[in-house]
Order: structure tokens, then sequence, then C-alpha cells
């Protein structure tokens, strides 16, 4: 966005989230991703005549936890509703959904960001609700015929969609929103978010509010489908508040003056593109299912699962800042990785009793190892115990921390504890006297450096060290610094 | 009447049915005849009553979590008008 | 010996004490249907040898003295609405023609697992849409006690292969009447169970909040055997009770007791046959003389009752029927002429310099779907259907969806009302005794008001039966119809049992040449 330009972009997200279930929403097919297509279907997810659909109460259980999550109301009384409208890969011709009683409203989500890139904001959630995925209709291209294939394996797999108010101003923001959001739901648990997967969809909502000499002017809403990456929302947005804003210079046409259009993402083209719609698709003609029943909630089913929510991203990330003396942007980093990874570095950090440098190992060797072996921490060959032996040893003055860096990336390949790995790299704990006198023999062998450094040139000592090393590897090079300055000074050579 | 013939077109592409013209002209009536008649209710206050959509008026019936086994894929296609081995087939879904 | 105007607790008897086989039982029906289904036409599909397969095996078990299921031998006629695996489910319509389920209906499974016979699959007005089986795709069924004169519907094929001996049992759905209209038309006992009574999984859905499968039999004792294996809970059916099933032949053996009947005023009115009035009034006599208190009350609500359904049901259909769209199954036009027809379409549009006209041409799969529907459903599916889209469309969902829901309710509350009075309700199942067919068929609106007393119950969710009460001076059979409150099954048959210990009009049975 250039600095001068006159408007504010007003973004709102609807996001789809696959929730983490074993079986379908409606039926007991398994939801696993991947499966050959049409293996994963039975006679209620391909809505065969006849069949009928009974809700799956561990979907509604993740729902209920995020909606609580994202602190949302929850009314006490939520029902199920057709929306009807005709697609190949909506085999029963309606979605069930709901519609005017969703099962949470009125929540929100606090997003900062520890660079600044946008200022702090709590971004209202308007409503979430439960409903049923479509399946997938394939273009057939190999086959070089005019023919859709449709695979029906993801209908019915449970999603909850998480509609926000347009409280967003950049395309940052949406990011941040979005990051913010996939956190929280990994941390409760409820969907493993991934966008290549589908189990994360976004669309959003975008328009302008133009600043003219008459006034504010909004300028006409547009819905923005196909982006397939958190990068994807953000290039897409910015590109299409340029668009609107060129499109207002030329028209200016406001809010109201068209119908709402929907524009997907190209991707490889980096633009937005007009899609087709036409207008008698939008009546999808709600009304309640009537062969579901509705659910009633509790204000003790509502607590119990406040009580399971655990300690959520927000709050973890500002009780790590107090509990270990970390700074804000090493806590969004260390939250930012998840929960397990929290786990690892709080025992380090316990363990260790030096937050920071727990901190500093976790950011710098533990999540780069993790990267370069894309690897979750999970199956991270050195344990947070093992960790935190090592960082006592660096702590003691045992080991310095470019020897430590050494031990580390040993007992990631032998997967063994520090002092194994100490031992196989020959690293023992060095006696003091042993160090004292190598000084000496170094001192006596090169008179000319004990010359310079009684004369107070410092620089002489870095060719002693090298010595020092080069005799025994294990030496800390700070120690015997400071040993060479005592005797040098001291005559006791 | 109750209804013109640019409604009923209207619904019949709503409901994915197409009328021949003499068919049009029929179900116009008709479905002016009965929606005429349902207009009855009008004379019904029903400000204070609650909607009743289910004969029945249960809540929370709930499945557990567990997955079954599904229709082997030849026996969910066998009905497909047009298939492969894999998948039901239609014409391209692109541009609609 | 002829078996055939035997009640079916009888034929279970002879069954269980080897007078007879299942496989002779089923033959005789076989050879019943063989000689009069060709002018009545109340079966889709015999599946002859399936049921002698099965009937011989039920014998031998039988004869190997293993414990054997409540119907065990005997024959049993499905609504062709009822999925059955492996066996064509046509549901009365084109669009279905070759369709044939992956799995049973839970009331099927019930059946199968009670070891009765399946028969065949009968007759019924296309997705149970009509009153006559005139909307069946596949001819219609005729009246067995006057072939000129319609069996009823949408059960016609069910009430009709009772009547005409070609099956001592029969499963129907009712969604506004279409078991204990044809019940009363064919002169046979049909049972409406209360909503949620009986499994609908499995049962081609019609208007989901009203549809209910229900037994057809020609005694009242019959449908009790019958009911008894049908109802119960199911886990498939979110809708479905958990109601304990009680022993439904031992309560309709029950002594009638101090039965308190209502008589709606609002049923005797305008528009009510004077042979079916004096029949019906001539039944409740007979129960106020056997000690019942007989009292009039008022329905205040019932003459919404028409227009209530006639929103509701379409509704519920046009978004159940969405799914016959011809591509996971059932029918589906030519592609290729339905291809040729656009571009040509398209062609002339532009060569007549309608540019707009062109554009605003259906898309290839808008067309594939449209051309689908209008050739394979009929002229009553395509009604209701577009009855049902116009009332949940935008800016009429208020109107008329909304307002029926809450009319819907206050019919509920005048029943609710009504049942504290008395036990039972009392009336005509149908203004008149069964009309000639093609007689309605082009008033749509005409022959929706002949539901008048029967909608109520499927939109109050509460159980209600008809049972012959009476003949015209032309033969034609008369229902009376008996409500009772929601899961009070019990009730009705014992009302109706009664009856039959003390008349004979359900062991008359048309003379078929």
């Amino acid at each position: 966005m250039m600095a001068d330009t006159a408007y504010e972009v007003i973004i709102g997200l609807e996001v789809h989230v696959q929730l983490q279930t074993q079986s379908k929403l409606f039926c007991r097919c398994s939801t696993r991703f991947g499966a050959p297509p049409n293996t994963q279907t039975c006679p209620v997810c391909i809505g065969l005549p006849g069949a009928l659909p009974v809700m799956n109460e561990e979907a509604f259980r993740l729902a209920l936890l995020t909606a609580v999550a994202l602190e949302c109301e929850i009314p006490s009384f939520t029902k199920w509703d057709r929306k009807n409208y005709y697609y190949p890969d909506l085999p029963k011709g309606y979605q069930i959904s709901q519609f005017d009683l969703p099962m949470s409203c009125h929540g929100g989500l606090e997003i900062s960001d520890a660079k600044g890139a946008f200022p702090d904001r709590r971004v209202r959630i308007l409503r979430a609700h439960l409903e049923e995925d479509a399946g997938k209709s394939m273009h057939d291209e190999v086959a070089g015929k005019a023919d859709s294939r449709i695979d029906l394996n993801r209908t019915g797999t449970p999603l909850l969609e998480i509609v926000t108010e347009p409280d967003m101003r950049s395309p940052q923001e949406a990011k941040g929103f979005l990051t913010e959001l996939k956190l929280l739901l990994t941390y409760l648990g409820v969907s493993d978010c991934n966008m290549q997967e589908g189990s994360l969809r976004v669309d959003a909502n975008v328009n302008l509010h133009v600043s003219t000499p008459g006034g504010v002017v909004a300028t006409p809403i547009v819905e923005i489908k196909n982006m397939n990456s958190f990068r994807a929302v953000e290039r897409a947005l910015a590109y299409e508040a340029e668009r609107q804003y060129q499109v207002w210079l030329e028209t200016g046409r406001k809010k109201g003056d068209v119908p709402k259009q929907t524009r997907g993402w190209d991707d490889q083209a980096q633009v937005t593109r007009g899609q087709r719609h036409k207008e008698e698709s939008s009546d999808y003609r709600y009304f309640p299912d009537p062969d579901l029943v509705p659910v009633r909630v509790t204000p003790a089913q509502i607590e119990e699962a406040r009580q399971r929510l655990g300690e959520l991203p927000a709050a973890l990330r500002s009780r790590l800042q107090s509990d270990y003396g970390i700074d804000a942007y090493s806590a969004d980093v260390l939250v930012n990785q998840g929960r397990l990874l929290v786990q690892y570095f709080e025992a380090v950090a316990q363990s260790t009793g030096d937050g920071k440098r727990a901190s500093n190992w976790m950011q710098q060797d533990v999540m780069r190892s993790l990267n370069e072996r894309s690897m979750v921490i999970g199956d991270f060959p050195v344990s947070a115990p093992a960790l935190a032996e090592l960082l006592s040893a660096v702590q003691r003055d045992e080991i310095d921390n470019t020897r430590a860096k050494d031990v580390f990336a040993r007992m990631i390949d032998d997967r063994c504890s520090a002092s194994d790995a100490m031992a196989a790299l020959g690293i023992a704990k060095v006696d003091e006297a042993q160090t004292v006198e190598l000084c000496r023999e170094i001192l006596r062998a090169n008179p000319k450096a004990v010359a310079d450094l009684k004369e107070g040139k410092q620089k002489a000592v870095g060719a002693l060290i090298g010595q020092a090393k080069q005799r025994n590897a294990n030496i800390n090079p700070g120690r015997i610094k400071e040993i060479f300055l005592d005797l040098a000074r001291s005559e006791q050579i | 009447m109750p209804l013109s013939s640019a409604e009923v077109e209207k619904v019949a592409l709503l409901s994915r049915l197409l009328l021949g013209e003499e068919e049009l002209r029929r179900m116009t009536a008709q479905l002016g005849d009965v929606v005429e008649y349902v207009r009855q209710l009008d004379e019904l206050d029903t400000t204070a009553v609650e909607p009743m959509a289910h004969a029945a008026e249960l809540s929370n019936v709930f499945a557990p979590d567990e997955v079954q086994p599904s229709l082997d894929r030849e026996l969910a296609l066998a009905n497909a008008p047009k298939r492969d081995d894999e998948c039901y087939r239609v014409p391209a879904v692109l541009g609609d | 010996m002829s078996l055939i105007k035997a009640s079916a607790t009888d034929l279970l008897g002879y069954l269980q004490s080897g007078q007879v086989s299942a496989v002779e039982l089923l033959k005789q029906y076989l050879d019943r249907i063989e000689t009069h289904d060709g002018s009545i036409h109340a079966y889709l599909d015999v599946a002859r040898e399936a049921a002698l397969e099965r009937a011989e095996s039920i014998d031998r078990r039988r004869s190997r003295g293993e414990r054997l299921g409540a119907l065990a031998g005997l024959p049993v006629a499905v609504k062709d609405v009822l999925c059955t695996a492996g066996w064509a489910t046509t549901c009365g319509s084109r669009m279905l023609q070759n369709y044939c389920p992956p799995y049973d209906a839970t009331v099927v499974r019930r059946l199968l697992d009670a070891d009765a016979v399946l028969v065949g699959k009968t007759n019924m007005d296309e997705f149970a849409m009509g009153g006559s089986t005139e909307n069946s795709a596949f001819g219609v069924t005729r009246n067995p006690w006057d072939l000129t004169r319609t069996p009823g519907g949408s059960s016609g094929g069910a009430a009709a292969c009772v009547a005409a001996g070609m099956a001592p049992l029969s499963v129907g759905s009712d969604t506004g009447g279409s078991i204990r209209q044809p019940a009363a038309y064919c002169g046979v006992v049909g049972l409406k169970p209360s909503y949620g009574r009986v499994s609908r999984y499995g049962l081609v859905a019609f208007a989901s909040s009203l549809d209910q499968v229900g037994p057809l039999a020609a005694t009242a004792e019959d449908t009790a055997l019958l009911l008894e294996v049908l109802a119960g809970h199911d886990p498939r059916d979110s809708t479905s009770a958990k109601v304990p099933v009680p022993d439904y032949l031992l309560a309709s053996r029950q002594p009638l007791g101090a039965l308190r009947i209502g008589l709606v005023r609002e049923h005797f009115g305008a528009g009510l046959d004077s042979e079916v009035d004096a029949a019906v009034r001539e039944a409740v006599d007979w129960f106020r003389d056997e000690g019942a208190e007989v009292k009039e009350i008022s329905l205040p609500h019932s003459r919404y009752a028409i227009s209530t359904y006639y929103i509701i049901a379409p509704s519920e259909a046009s978004s159940n029927l969405a799914r016959y769209d011809g591509v996971h199954y059932g029918y589906r036009t030519d592609e290729r002429a339905m291809l040729g027809e656009l571009q040509e379409s398209r062609q002339r549009l532009l060569q007549e310099g309608d540019n707009a006209g062109a554009e605003n041409l259906d898309g290839t799969l808008v067309r594939m779907y449209r051309k689908t529907r209008a050739e394979a459903f009929g002229p009553e599916v395509k009604r209701r259907i577009m009855l049902g889209t116009y009332a949940l469309s935008a800016g009429y969902y208020d109107a008329y969806y909304l307002k029926a829901l809450k009319v819907r309710r206050l019919i509920r509350q005048d029943f609710d009302a009504a049942f504290n009075e008395v036990d039972v309700i009392m009336g005509p199942t149908t203004p008149t005794p069964p009309f000639r067919l093609g007689e309605m068929i082009d008033d749509p609106l005409k022959m929706y008001l002949q539901d008048l007393y029967t909608v109520s119950a499927n939109l109050t969710g509460i159980c209600a039966m008809s049972l012959p009460c009476g003949q015209t001076g032309a033969g034609l059979p008369i229902g009376l119809q008996i409500h009772a409150p929601a899961f009070h099954e019990h009730r009705l048959l014992q009302a109706a049992r009664a009856f039959q210990q003390g008349t004979d009009w359900h062991i008359r049975r048309p003379d078929l040449c």
C-alpha cells in the first residue's frame, strides 16, 4: 500500500476449519485425508434416498471448545438448517448448516505483532457455526473430455465456519489474525489447520473507506476466494485494495451501487479475477432440517468446556515473559511453535534456572535443528532434561558455548545424553592446576608475548589462547585468558 | 392471478425444472389456485406463536465418534448414470 | 384349504402348528397375485423366486426346531418407497426406475429379522405424492371393489393387495393420510403411527417431519402384530423415539373399558358425503352402545390444516427431492441431445441478434439438471416441488413456510386440549367414498381438499388409524378414523379390535372374478 493513499482497507474473514474427528459430521465414514476417491462414503454422505443424518457428538464438543476459546456467547438452543443449492459435489442438493441460530456468536480474538507490523487489536467474531463439507469436483484433463469427476470422500466432514466482523485494516492484520487463529486451534487440538489438505480455508470480504472532500466513502464489497496460503491471503488483499482504489478512481462506484462481487485469487498471475455468478444462485431457501433435532447447551456444559481449554497462546505469552524473564518477541516465537515446544522450553528453563539461556538455545539451536530435519519437537532426539544437562555444564563454565554446540550436534546424532556426548568428544572437565601449569609452559616458551603483556598489549594473549586450545581442546578460553593475564602480571612464570 | 408466469419461471429455475409453454401456463394457474387457497392462513394472528418444525420435539441426539466401514466403492458407484472406475462423472462444472 | 381369507394371526397359528408350510401359504398368495394383479396392479414387482427360497428356508428352520421371528413365514408386501438392498426401489418414479439401493430400510431389516417373507413391492403415487395412485409412473392401481375407481393413495398398492387377498400384511407410509385414506377406500385397516414410533431410515423421504411408516392389514389384530415388528427406536434416525414398544397384540385384546370418544364438530360439516356421514355415526353409536361416552369437541384450527399441510409438506419435499439431479444415481437426460439443444438455442438467439438471451441461457450443468428432472418427474411431483420452492424462497418464507409452522402449533394445541377431555377422537377418514379414476387428475386443489381429515395427525405427530365401518349403497367401503395421543397406538388398536369383535365390516371382501 502506498503511504499517500487516502483510503483505509476494511477486511472481514470467513474461515472454514475442518474439525479433527475420526468420523464425519452426520455419518460414521472416516474423515482420513488422501484415501482413493469414493472409498469413504455411505448411503448418508452420498445422500442416497432414505438415508438419514445423525450428529457426531465429538464434532459438537470440539466446536463448543473453540467457541468458548473465541470468547463467544453460546446460546442455550441451536438447530440445523438446510442450505439448498445444486452442485455435483453436494449430493443431497442441500448442505446441512446453521442459519439463524448458530451454536455461537459475538466473540473475539486479540491479535498483535511483536515487530509492530500492525497495532494491537481485538478482531470481533460475528459467529461460528458447524456445517458439513462438500465433496470434490475434479476436471479431467488427462482424458481430454469435457467431464468433471466427483469424489465424495470429503462430503460430510465437519467444518466450523468462523466469520469475523470487518475489523481488520491491512493485509498484514488479516494474516496476523489467521496466524493467531491457527495457533489457537492447534493449541485446542480441534484442527490440524493444514491448508494444503484443505483443513483450513479462507475467504475474505474487502472494501475501502476512501477519504474524499465530501467525507469518507465506502466502495463496493468484494468477496475473494481461492487463497491457498496465508501469504496468498496477504498478497490477494494487497492486490485487491489497490485494484479497488483504481476502480474507485475510474468509476466512483460506492457500496450498494453494484451487487456483491466474487473474485478468485490467481496465485500464478498474482491477480484477482471476477467469477461469474447468477443472481438466483443466492436464494438458498434455508429452513430447519426436519431430519435433525436441535441441540440444547447447558451452562454446565459451557463451564466444562472452559475447564478443558488449558492455557491459551495469549496468556501463555505473557506468563513466559514474567516467569522466565524473556522478552515479548522471544515469548511470541516460542508460543508460535506450539504447546509441546513451550513445554520443552519450560522444562529446560526450570531445570537450569536460566530462562534467557534456554530461550536462546530454543530459538537458535533447537528450532534450527528441527527445521533442518523437518521434525517436530515430539520426535526430537534431545530430550528437555538432556538439553538442561548441557546448558548447566555451560553455566558452570565446564564447557564453553562454542564447544557446547558441538556437543549438542553429537547428542542429536547419537541420541545420547550430554555427558555421553562430551565423553565421546573427549571433553572432560579440566583440572585448574593442570591449566595453570599449561599456561606457565606456554608463557615460558613465549617471552616476547610476556613482555608485550607486561606493557599492557593485551592483543598478544590471543595467540597464546590458540596454542593452549591446540594442546587441550577442552579448556575454557575465557578462564585461560584470565590465567595468562594474572601470571604475566605477577611474573610467576 | 396470485402468481405471474414470470414468477413461476423463476421458481422453475430455482427448482431445476424446465417447463414447456403449455406446462408453464397450466402450472401458473394450478399453483395460483393453491397459493390463493393457502393464503387463508393470513386470517390468523400468530405473532406470539412459536413455530413447530418437528412433529416430535426432541433434542440432543448424538452418535459417538466411531468410524464404521464405508460402502464398497463399486457398490457406491453402482447406480451412477455415468462413472469411471473411481468417480461419478458429470459434464464439466467449469463455467457454471 | 384356501387361506386367503384367514387373518394373519390365524395364519401364524397354522404355520406354527404345521397345518400349513410357509411355501404352501406363499404359493396361494402368488397364485392369487397371478390371477388378479393383472387387473388391479397393486404390485410393481413380485419377488417370486426369492420369496419361495426364503419360505423354504423358514420351513427348514422350523422343521429343525429353530426359534423363529414373530412373523415367521407370513408373506408381507412392502410399499416401493422402502429401500430393499439389491432389490429395485422406484418410489413409483421414472427417476428411480433402475435404482437399486445398497442397503435395507430399518423396517425392512426388522421384517427380515422377524422372518417375514417379502413377497413384492407395491405401487404408489410417485414419491408418495397423491391420493389415488394415478401419479405412479408405472400405471395406476385399481380398487378391488370397483376397478373403475381409485384404491386411494399414495399407498394404493399396499391397501389394494390386502383387500384383494394378495398379501395378508402390508407396509405403507403416511405423510398426510397415505395409509389411512387407501385403507378406507379399500376396506382394510391402516395405521399411521405416532411420529418417531417407527424408524424412517430407508424410507425415501417425501416430507421428513410428517412421514411415518405403518402397517395395513385386514384386521386390528393383524395390524397390531405387524406394528409391533415395525416399531421401536433406531439410532440411525435422529427423530426416532426412545419409547418402549408394548405388546400391541396383547394390548389390542384388552376389554374396551370406559372409553371417552370425541366427535369433531368441524369434521361433520359441508363436503361430507351423506353415506359416509351415516356409516361413521352408526359406528360411533356402536361404541356408545358398548358403554363409551361420546361428546362433541371442537378443533378450531382444523379448517387451516390443509393449508398448513400443503405449505409444509411441499417445502420439505422441494428440498428432499433436490438430490434427484442425475449425478450420483437415478435417471439422467441424454447428454448429447441436451447439448445439441443448448447449442441450437444459442445459435438461434445469436442469429436473431439476442446476445443477452444467448448469454442468459442455462449452463450445461444447469440444463442437465433441468432436463433430467423435467423428464423424470411427473406433474404432481413437479407441482409440489415448485410450490415448496416458492414457499421457501426469499420474500415468501415468512408469509408461507414460517406462518404454516406457527399454525401447525395451533393445530397441535387444539389436539392437546381435546385429549384432556377424551381418550380418542373419531370421525370419517375421507369425505367421500373412492372416486373414479381420472375424476380429479386435472384439479390438484380439489384433490388436496380430500385430505381434510387425515393431515392433522401428521402435522401434530399423533397416531391415527382407519378401519372399515360400512359400505355405500353401491358397495364401496367406508372408513372410520380414530385418533389417539402420541404413543397411544394400543388405544387405537383396542378400540378397533373391540369394534371388529362386534361387527363384520372387516370380513367383507370384494368379489373378484
